[in-house]
């Protein structure tokens, strides 16, 4: 079962489509934090677009997928490369607890954040207890 | 036998330290600029060369334009800025299991060839990526010289 929350779907101009552009891939880092009410994730995609970020959930893997386009003039010398690289990718198991259809996603300044809620089934319940 | 009784999450610490002195060690495998600390890796850096032009790219998402600092001194480029972490905003109850991305002050330095001219410097901030290009003089670029 997939559930494209975003597509990447980068077709160039003579057909070549993304899937066939081989890159060297980098793992962005990540804070995860969890409260009762889900799951907060920001991932560090700088150089990655709305339209070159994909985040999928694949049965329980959740998988972010990014381009890094970055406009470089054409006649230039990299002369110290600390990032060579052409894109992110990065992925998570994630427990069944989560609900997957309402996995929020926003891209600011190349940081994503993603929100993934818990079901209701499976938010903490207090119990009362009665006296008797 | 102390270490037995050590809790789980110290162990899992001293691991995560040795894991990113590895990984800040193994990054620098070629002959470095002198003022390049390997201990401040963000942003990440990449510097090119035109005929016309020097063009700095940096990797910093999550920045405030505003409160990035770019100055030129003495032929040095200096970027520095602070990234506050995202982390410390969500509610107080929240267990955080990673907390990989870089927050704080950073300061990185390049060192400008001589032909750069201060006064003719762009800088582009967008998704993230911070562009710096540093156009050469004029008087300094190659010129042919015609023979009578």
């Amino acid at each position: 079962m997939t559930t494209e929350v975003q597509n990447v779907q980068n077709d160039g101009k003579d057909g070549a489509s993304s899937s066939t552009v081989a890159h060297s891939y980098a793992r962005p880092p990540v804070d995860i934090a969890e409260s009762e009410a889900g799951f907060t994730l920001f991932a560090d995609l700088p150089g990655v677009s709305k339209q070159d970020l994909t985040v999928r959930v694949d049965g329980d893997t959740l998988v972010i997928e990014g381009i890094l386009t970055a406009p470089t003039p054409e006649r230039m010398d990299l002369i110290y490369g600390e990032a060579q690289f052409s894109a992110y990718r990065r992925q998570f198991t994630l427990s069944r607890e989560l609900d997957c259809s309402k996995i929020e996603a926003n891209l600011k300044n190349g940081v994503l954040k993603l929100t993934i809620p818990k079901t209701e089934e499976a938010k903490p319940r207090r119990i009362n207890v009665a006296l008797s | 036998m102390a270490i037995l009784f050590r809790p789980e999450s110290e162990i899992l610490s001293d691991l995560e330290r040795l894991q990113s002195y590895l990984q800040q060690a193994s990054r620098f495998t070629e002959p470095s600029d002198i003022r390049a600390n390997p201990g401040a890796t963000f942003p990440v850096l990449n510097v090119g060369n035109t005929p016309d032009t020097v063009e700095v790219m940096a990797l910093a998402p999550g920045l405030d334009p505003k409160s990035l600092e770019i100055t030129i001194d003495k032929g040095l480029l200096l970027i520095s800025g602070v990234r506050k972490s995202e982390l410390t905003e969500l509610d107080q109850r929240v267990s955080v299991y990673a907390n990989e991305r870089f927050s704080g002050g950073f300061r990185r330095v390049v060192s400008l060839p001589e032909d750069v001219d201060p006064a003719n410097v762009q800088a582009n901030y967008a998704n993230g990526l911070l562009r710096v290009t540093l156009s050469r003089r004029e008087s300094s670029k190659p010129r042919r010289i015609s023979v009578n």
